[in-house]
């Protein structure tokens, strides 16, 4: 009687929740992740000789409601044909009845583990912009992500952003059920509470503004019974009030404070970084002239030098 | 707004300006005040407009600077030799300052201003 390796055993039970991708193009080559209604397996293409994301469905093949959610999430997923939202690329039933999609293998850095190595403030922003437009070119499609935060947030190798885990989203619009999505602290207030008919893109507009203050000060919004969210600030007073300012609204609780969409909090951002007056924060006069001083700071100089060649023109000449 | 609109009103309020100023470093030309702002407005609308026009053209920011200071110069080298015809000597009061201005136009206009 010959014994099993460790390493075979290890390997076996690796392999025991591998799907049967028998009848499809893929082959399994290792599970990458699990969520809460599939698991993700890395797999190659056979067809086109290449690496995918493959999500299979957990449940039973004979749960109809989590068959349909997925098959929606695929669908919605599909629809939105951006740089920065995940692509699908197929989708089908394996031999044992469950359905599965086949998506972009993303490599790269997850949000919160990039911003660790990243210290300017500049480079902090640049992914964030990039993710803005992949969340507003979903909500001009109707379509809202409800469950945005730096783990879903990738960072490739060459700098490009994209967002996953369209799982949760939703079609803008009335609430179908009074299911609690999200995650805890980018979760915006109404969508925590089953009493809000409508979650509309001011939720995801929340979530951003987490995302933002994670960025800002290395942890995510305060959340909870009685819980105070800091004014970022406090954690380091190198924070710009703009910037400061712009978090601020889009994590107003109230979804009328806020941005009315994530659009509109991207072109703010957008304007502080080319040092132009942010919506968000009204400025003292002290603060517009300092920030026009140092936008225009070389015509500035110039006119002065002209100035200072005007004076010792007057005094050389005068004496 | 336009490289060469922008550079013909920046040139003309520094030529107004410049203008102005000449009194502070010769106190005899202030009988013709008028027209020396009159003239040092049109010597800046012009620099203006054609180091405007060099920068919707040339995209350098060097030798948009470069150009400004040769226009600027020239032009203000035109006004020393007028007045030089007419028995004064500015050499110094008219080119400093003039070049200065071609200068000050030429970065302004490789940097802000609309190209098409």
């Amino acid at each position: 009687m010959s014994w099993l390796s460790d390493a075979t055993l290890l390997h076996l039970c690796r392999v025991a929740d591998w799907p049967d991708l028998t009848g499809t193009r893929y082959d399994c080559v290792d599970k990458i992740g699990q969520g809460g209604m599939g698991a993700v397996f890395l797999a190659r293409d056979r067809e086109l000789d290449r690496q995918v994301a493959l999500k299979v469905l957990s449940a039973a093949p004979d749960d109809a409601d989590a068959k349909a959610r997925m098959v929606a999430e695929a669908r919605l997923t599909a629809r939105l044909e951006h740089p920065g939202i995940v692509p699908v690329h197929d989708a089908g039933v394996l031999p044992d009845g469950r359905f599965y999609y086949a998506m972009k293998l993303v490599r790269g850095k997850r949000l919160d583990e990039q911003v660790s190595r990243t210290t300017a403030l500049a480079e902090r922003l640049q992914p964030f912009q990039k993710m803005c437009d992949a969340v507003a070119f979903a909500h001009a499609h109707g379509i809202v992500h409800r469950d945005l935060k730096p783990q879903n947030v990738m960072v490739g190798p060459f700098g490009e952003v994209l967002v996953l885990d369209w799982g949760a989203a939703r079609e803008i619009g009335p609430r179908a059920d009074a299911a609690v999505v999200g995650t805890p602290g980018y979760m915006a207030p109404e969508q925590a509470t089953a009493n809000v008919a409508v979650v509309d893109a001011r939720a995801d507009v929340y979530a951003v503004g987490g995302i933002l203050y994670f960025l800002l000060t290395g942890r995510p919004p305060a959340y909870g019974p009685g819980a105070v969210l800091a004014r970022p600030r406090q954690f380091d007073r190198a924070i710009p009030r703009p910037l400061e300012a712009i978090c601020l609204k889009a994590l107003a609780p109230d979804p009328g404070r806020r941005y009315a969409d994530v659009a509109d909090l991207a072109a703010d951002v957008a304007d502080f970084l080319a040092r132009r007056r942010v919506r968000a924060y009204p400025e003292k006069p002290f603060e517009v002239v300092l920030r026009l001083a140092t936008t225009y700071r070389t015509v500035l100089t110039l006119l002065l030098a002209y100035l200072l060649i005007r004076i010792l023109l007057l005094v050389f000449f005068r004496s | 707004m336009k490289k060469w609109l922008l550079g013909l009103l920046l040139g003309g309020v520094l030529g107004i300006f410049d203008g102005l100023t000449a009194p502070l470093s010769a106190p005899e030309t202030a009988p013709d005040l008028l027209g020396i702002v009159i003239g040092s407005m049109f010597k800046g609308c012009i620099a203006g407009v054609l180091i405007g026009y060099f920068a919707q053209k040339v995209h350098s920011l060097a030798l948009g600077i470069v150009f400004g200071l040769a226009v600027g110069a020239a032009l203000a080298f035109g006004i020393v030799w007028l007045q030089y015809q007419a028995g004064k000597w500015y050499f110094w009061q008219v080119m400093l300052p003039g070049s200065a201005v071609g200068l000050i136009v030429g970065y302004v206009t490789q940097r802000y201003g609309r190209r098409l």
